[in-house]
């Protein structure tokens, strides 16, 4: 009988690859063409974008804040960098580097709100969302920058390994040394936990507090890169509806929106699980909108699952 | 039905958890008119034993009889229609209604369209009176009272479902001297009112003050059940730890070195005023004080945790001033909070998360990556060190007792190789045993030179543990005794001002 609790255990603990296995086995069955190396590329670079953003979300998450401005940011970065391109007749390379930059800053200013000025995350980012969304569309002028394939489209090129995907494997990688094997990792971890017996222990807990925000802030700037990239084109509309979705992405993942709780691996997996429906649901000529009540219905079963794993943490 | 004395009895009660056996065949018998006090060290089974009598848990075996009359309680609610009210050390009030409102909570839960507010008020503005407490108004937003007060609502909320057995789980750990008379009172004019008192402490003076008779249990079984007025603190902790109370304070072999920390007229906020004490390498330095004497404040003061005011602080021969506890650590100054689950802990996280905490960028991490492996092997040294029981290392920290908790907390600052700690009420809320390990830990750091500075409101802690002691009064030092001048008359005189 305790084997069997035990194999139980196992299979809770470990829902989120359990759900993403099963979607995946779902969409090989019901669409020949899913398994295809196209499909699967496509999948890929579709999502490097949204990781990005999620793995920026989680850490914000992981201390117990939530960040709405990453979709706004995403649209920032994709307005900023067409514009120095197309506009100023910058090289890519360096109109990435200073939409980073800009991201960055725009990340760092939201976290000193919250770490300094005591706002709330939720309000602090709200903020910023609709700031840097304003922004975006400025630099765009509210119509889309379409962009030569040779400068920001080389991102996606295949000749060069396909560069996103390379960055994207590159921050996942540094991310889970950085959560399992660093001080910081930890810290952010247990700000979450307990924000005042961290401070008690010496630790500058608001330099830490900001760094997730700015983390965040470059992580969803690039996301929005990316996005432009894949298209061709700049703009100031995109990325809307998407901080739910990181957020989704993270809850599938196992994290939990009250801090200390959440892991990178699974926070990517979540964020694939969102990517299959979608795909399943393309692949199945499902129309848009009936792709998102299904949506939904998995994030309740994600959290469900969730509250299971702590039930069964409890119990052991 | 059968003729009883007694009010409650439970009997041959029984319960598993798992694997674990909780209670092995425990009884309790309260008479009306009777305050029963009920000791054991923290996971003797007394929360379990009240948790079945609440309906909370559902006992293996046994029986419970009301009255001589079996009963059946198989849930909360039913045991609050039998007339059994507990009261736990989290009140169950709402913060944002108003007193009334909170007495007669299940009223406005009952489902009717309207409310006689008028009715309500007056109705909880006797309820108050009849315990003496007419100073509280009905309408005031129970969260703006003191905690003292909060209990008294608590209790009025209880009374007012016709509670035939009160139960009160150490009720006086949160308030202050004065507050503790009051509610002795009150207890005691519920006694006198007919209703069964189980009261549930581990100050073992308040047993001795209030209670009739004592049941001791021990690792979930049943011990005795003695009259208070025919046994002595020695006796009754024999019975809870099979151990005699002279080993309760162990001896310490400290040389007392040179001073480490000197604060002259140190003032910080309102509760700070004009402190100076020194401390010196080896000793243990005991503050004592009513709660809220300013005790924590100055201490968190030096700790860099607040802000000081004005005021000089030499430690080590230099002068100093944290503005951080990062700075004080850094420092080897450290402090061990009063609150361990709000202050001092990450419940949620392993030990091992825990008990690394202060050295996370020295000790088992080099530059900003940790060694896994040798931080594991580091904290189960540290942990076998200060004997904690634990399972293992991944477990969550909440996973454990009190008194482990607590040692957990302290591992941080043992890691951190601190030359001054601070102990603030280090054994408040942990049974005996861990205690005198607690005890033992600070002995131990103090014949290692560690100057250690012990806040508690525990007076046979300070009496029994410090070189010297300092009594603080509304912010001010009040008084200072050594060796043989601290005792219980001169300390509780300094604090109260007399």
């Amino acid at each position: 009988m305790k084997k069997n609790s035990n194999i139980k255990n196992i299979l809770i603990q470990n829902n989120t690859y359990i759900i993403f296995l099963g979607l995946f086995i779902i969409c090989s069955i019901v669409s020949s063409s899913f398994l295809s190396v196209m499909n699967i590329r496509n999948i890929a670079l579709q999502q490097a974008a949204p990781i990005c953003v999620v793995l920026g979300m989680l850490f914000v998450i992981l201390t117990g804040g939530i960040d709405l401005s990453v979709g706004s940011l995403m649209a920032l970065g994709s307005a900023v960098t067409s514009y120095l391109i197309v506009n100023k007749n910058m090289h890519f390379v360096l109109a990435m580097l200073i939409s980073l930059v800009i991201g960055l800053l725009a990340g760092t200013f939201t976290g000193i709100l919250v770490a300094y000025a005591n706002f709330q995350g939720f309000v602090a980012s709200l903020a910023m969302m609709t700031i840097a969304r304003g922004f975006a569309l400025v630099v765009t002028n509210g119509s889309p920058i379409r962009m030569e394939k040779d400068t920001l489209g080389t991102l996606v090129e295949k000749s060069y390994g396909y560069p996103i995907l390379i960055i994207t494997l590159i921050i996942i990688i540094a991310l889970i040394f950085v959560q399992k094997y660093t001080a910081y990792g930890r810290i952010v971890i247990a700000l979450g936990s307990n924000i005042t017996a961290v401070e008690l222990a010496g630790i500058r807990v608001r330099k830490y507090l900001v760094s997730v925000y700015t983390i965040s802030g470059v992580l969803a700037t690039l996301g929005g890169i990316f996005v432009a990239a894949r298209s061709y084109t700049g703009s100031g509309v995109i990325g809307e509806g998407q901080e739910l979705d990181a957020i989704a992405s993270c809850v599938i993942g196992g994290a939990s929106l009250a801090g200390g709780k959440g892991e990178v691996f699974k926070a990517v997996i979540g964020a694939l699980v969102l990517a299959l429906i979608g795909n399943i649901m393309n692949l199945m000529a499902v129309p848009a909108y009936p792709q998102d009540i299904i949506k939904g219905c998995i994030i309740i079963v994600a959290v469900l699952l969730q509250i299971a794993t702590d039930g069964a943490g409890k119990k052991s | 039905m059968q003729e009883t004395k007694y009010r409650l009895e439970m009997r041959n009660i029984t319960k598993h958890f798992g694997g674990v056996k909780a209670l092995t065949d425990v009884s309790l018998r309260v008479e009306p008119n009777e305050i029963h006090a009920l000791i054991g060290e923290n996971g003797a089974g007394k929360s379990t034993l009240m948790k079945i009598l609440s309906g909370a848990y559902k006992k293996d075996s046994g029986e419970i009889l009301l009255e001589g009359n079996p009963v059946n309680i198989t849930n909360p609610k039913e045991a609050k229609e039998l007339g059994i009210a507990i009261i736990y050390q989290e009140f169950m009030l709402a913060p944002d209604l108003t007193v009334a409102e909170n007495i007669y909570i299940d009223q406005l839960a009952a489902g009717k369209a309207t409310i006689n507010w008028k009715e309500l008020r007056s109705k909880a503005k006797e309820q108050l009176a009849k315990l003496g407490f007419d100073d509280i108004s009905p309408t005031e937003k129970v969260g703006n009272l003191s905690v003292a007060y909060q209990q008294v609502v608590e209790i009025c909320k209880n009374l007012t479902r016709n509670a035939k057995v009160l139960v009160l789980d150490e009720p006086t750990a949160v308030l202050t001297f004065s507050e503790i008379q009051k509610l002795f009172e009150i207890v005691r004019k519920l006694k006198s009112e007919g209703v069964s008192i189980i009261y549930i402490s581990h100050r073992l003076e308040e047993l001795f003050e209030l209670s009739d008779h004592i049941t001791v249990l021990k690792d979930g079984g049943y011990v005795d059940t003695v009259e208070t007025a025919s046994i002595d603190k020695n006796k009754l902790v024999t019975m809870m730890v099979g151990r005699e109370m002279s080993q309760m304070f162990p001896e310490r072999h400290a040389e007392i070195g040179e001073e480490i920390l000197r604060v002259e007229n140190l003032n910080a906020g309102k509760m700070v005023k004009n402190v100076s004490f020194s401390l010196k390498a080896g000793e243990v330095l005991g503050f004592s004080g009513l709660v809220g004497a300013g005790r924590t404040e100055t201490m968190r003061a030096l700790f860099g945790a607040d802000p000081k005011e004005s005021g000089k602080v030499i430690y080590f021969g230099k002068e100093v001033d944290f503005k951080s506890p990062l700075e004080a650590i850094k420092n080897g100054f450290g402090m061990l909070p009063e609150n361990r689950k709000e202050q001092g802990l990450l419940l949620a996280q392993s030990i091992r998360m825990n008990s690394t905490l202060t050295i996370l960028n020295n000790k088992i991490a080099h530059a900003g990556v940790i060694n896994h492996k040798h931080e594991k092997e580091y904290v189960k040294e540290l942990l076998a060190s200060i004997s904690t029981k634990y399972g293992n290392t991944e477990d969550n920290a909440d996973s454990l007792s009190g008194g482990n908790q607590q040692k957990v907390a302290l591992a941080k600052w043992i890691a951190a190789d601190c030359k001054c700690i601070v102990f603030d009420e280090p054994t408040r809320g942990v049974d005996v045993g861990a205690k005198v390990e607690i005890y033992n830990i600070m002995n131990e750091l103090a014949a290692k030179g560690v100057g250690v500075i012990m806040i508690s409101s525990e007076m046979t802690e300070i009496i029994g543990m410090c070189d010297r002691a300092i009594v603080m009064r509304q912010g001010e030092i009040t008084g200072e005794f050594t060796n043989e001048d601290i005792n219980e008359n001169t300390m509780i005189k300094a604090a109260m001002g007399v």
